[in-house]
């Protein structure tokens, strides 16, 4: 536990060297690759609490991560170019849609919620590939990138330390709800439902609750995305892209507070350095995933932190 | 007046029917024992009160109103509280997570429930899965005490516990039914079963076939029924 901890400090002060150390060596693209690092984090963040927690295997977050993109896109279309508020209605309509999807989709359970949330991620990627007033399936294109008080968004490093902080508040929101009793109910309901349910809890409203600020975390990941490329495009709400943080959350450790950093460098990195070498990068992204199932349950947090307490 | 009665009540695990008419009632303040031999229903009909069973029929009334219809979560709100056989604690939550889940107002607050059972006020920091199974009956016991049931049930509470850990849930029972906390109890040792209970109720093959006082349990009767 107290070794988790460490190694938590030092991976968060690890991804705030990096851009700094590239500035300094006057390589400011790193800056862009530290800076989708802590976007995905967060997204995988958002995941992590019904995935890792709540053990909802969610095959449909990409929506919540492409209905925050369109929401940046959008506004800044209508000429509301303000971040916080971008990120308020991002995350409203994230947890709105949530709460009718989770509704819906929290009356199944295993293959058939991986199944039912994927079915609704496809259905709101259909509907923004055919609905032309924001581009369609050619996406939607950000004239600049959006503003924040007092800071220049446009340079990458004060861009950076926005994503950055808003990575650190949500590990500290996911930090809070795991400890609390919260957090304690929506582990004992992946645990074991009847015997939550034999002292009087019901499940459904805890898993729903976790369910849509899930939904919401991922949703501001999204929104920060779309000013991180300055694009939006129906992609960002591909299938490919949920299973993409999956994947960061598996390679970085289910459940595991820093988990999805862990798993999100790990991820840009293999898809830079090897995406560099070859296309065919994630053929080895598969060899590592696979070596991670069969070899690293804990993911890489695992390996390094040993064992979780609420593994 | 009745605060839990059972008239009739079937249960059936998928297609085989393992209830198949038991009637029980336990009042106010009452202590219960729910006695049979090995699979004759006991458990059974612990989890069909709360409805876990799954199919069951009969009727099953508690403080007056019926049961049927409501989920488990439901049923545990209106205040019964399930010790369930063999421990069944959330094994990576702590023990004060363990307890904490399970809170509703009462009389029983966490604090109480620490003077009650000091050991788990020492390991309030530690995963369930890490305590002995006597620390870990004890905090089946606390969780089911968090509640604040109406009605405790302990199933098989002492099962599989060394002598020192049988004499200190012992105490705890006696001491909870002093209080007048009405329970319903299952448990293999009748020699300590019998001064706690104020009525008994007999299971055969998922039927009730005798109740009243504990002293009127006579050797005969205990050897036709529970084979002792």
């Amino acid at each position: 536990m107290e070794r988790e901890r460490w190694i938590n400090i030092a991976l968060a002060l690890l991804l705030l060297a990096a851009p700094l150390l590239a500035l300094a060596a006057g390589e400011a693209f790193y800056v862009t690759l530290a800076t989708r690092v802590a976007v995905l984090a967060l997204a995988a963040v958002g995941l992590n609490l019904a995935l890792g927690l709540g053990g909802l295997v969610s095959f449909g977050h990409a929506a919540f991560f492409g209905i925050g993109g369109y929401a940046a896109g959008i506004l800044a279309a209508q000429e509301m170019t303000a971040m916080p508020p971008i990120w308020i209605v991002a995350a409203l309509v994230a947890g709105i849609m949530a709460a009718f999807i989770g509704a819906v989709s929290l009356r199944t359970s295993g293959v058939y919620f991986i199944m039912i949330t994927l079915a609704f991620a496809q259905m709101i990627y259909y509907f923004v590939i055919s609905w032309p007033a924001y581009g369609g399936e050619d996406g939607l294109p950000l004239a600049v990138r959006n503003q924040f008080p007092f800071v220049n968004t446009l340079k990458p490093l004060p861009f950076f330390l926005i994503c950055y902080v808003l990575l650190l508040a949500g590990l500290l929101l996911f930090a809070w709800l795991r400890d609390g009793r919260f957090g304690a109910a929506l582990q004992a309901a992946r645990q074991n439902e009847t015997r939550l349910a034999a002292l009087g809890v019901s499940p459904f409203p805890i898993r729903l609750t976790a369910f849509v600020l899930s939904a919401m975390i991922t949703a501001v990941a999204g929104a920060l995305y779309a000013d991180l490329t300055r694009f939006v495009s129906p992609s960002m709400l591909s299938w490919h892209l949920s299973g993409e943080l999956i994947v960061i959350i598996i390679l970085g450790g289910t459940g595991r507070l820093f988990g999805p950093l862990a798993g999100a460098a790990l991820f840009v990195l293999m898809e830079f350095l090897l995406g560099s070498l070859t296309e065919r990068w994630q053929f080895f992204l598969g060899l590592v995933l696979l070596g991670t199932v069969l070899f690293a349950k804990g993911g890489l947090i695992g390996l390094i932190a040993g064992k979780a307490r609420n593994g | 007046m009745n605060l839990l009665a059972l008239s009739g009540v079937e249960a059936f695990y998928g297609a085989s029917q393992v209830l198949f008419g038991v009637d029980l009632e336990v009042g106010q303040g009452e202590a219960v024992a729910l006695l049979g031999r090995n699979g004759m229903g006991k458990t059974t009909t612990m989890r069909a009160i709360l409805g876990l069973a799954g199919r069951s029929g009969g009727d099953i009334r508690f403080a007056g109103r019926g049961l049927s219809g409501l989920r488990p979560h439901e049923r545990a709100r209106l205040g019964i509280g399930l010790v369930p056989e063999g421990r069944r604690c959330f094994p990576t939550l702590t023990v004060a997570e363990n307890l904490l889940i399970a809170a509703r107002p009462g009389p029983w607050t966490l604090a109480r429930l620490y003077e009650l059972f000091p050991r788990l006020a020492e390991r309030r920091g530690q995963p369930a899965r890490t305590l002995s199974g006597g620390e870990q009956q004890m905090l089946a016991i606390g969780r089911a005490l968090m509640t604040n049931p109406t009605l405790l049930m302990l199933d098989e509470a002492t099962e599989g516990l060394a002598p020192l850990l049988r004499q200190e849930i012992w105490a705890v029972i006696r001491k909870l039914k002093g209080e007048g906390q009405s329970i319903l109890i299952v448990d293999k040792t009748l020699a300590e079963l019998f001064p706690v209970a104020d009525r008994c109720f007999i299971l055969e093959r998922g039927r009730t076939v005798w109740s009243g006082q504990a002293e009127e349990l006579t050797a005969e009767l205990q050897q036709r029924h529970l084979g002792v």
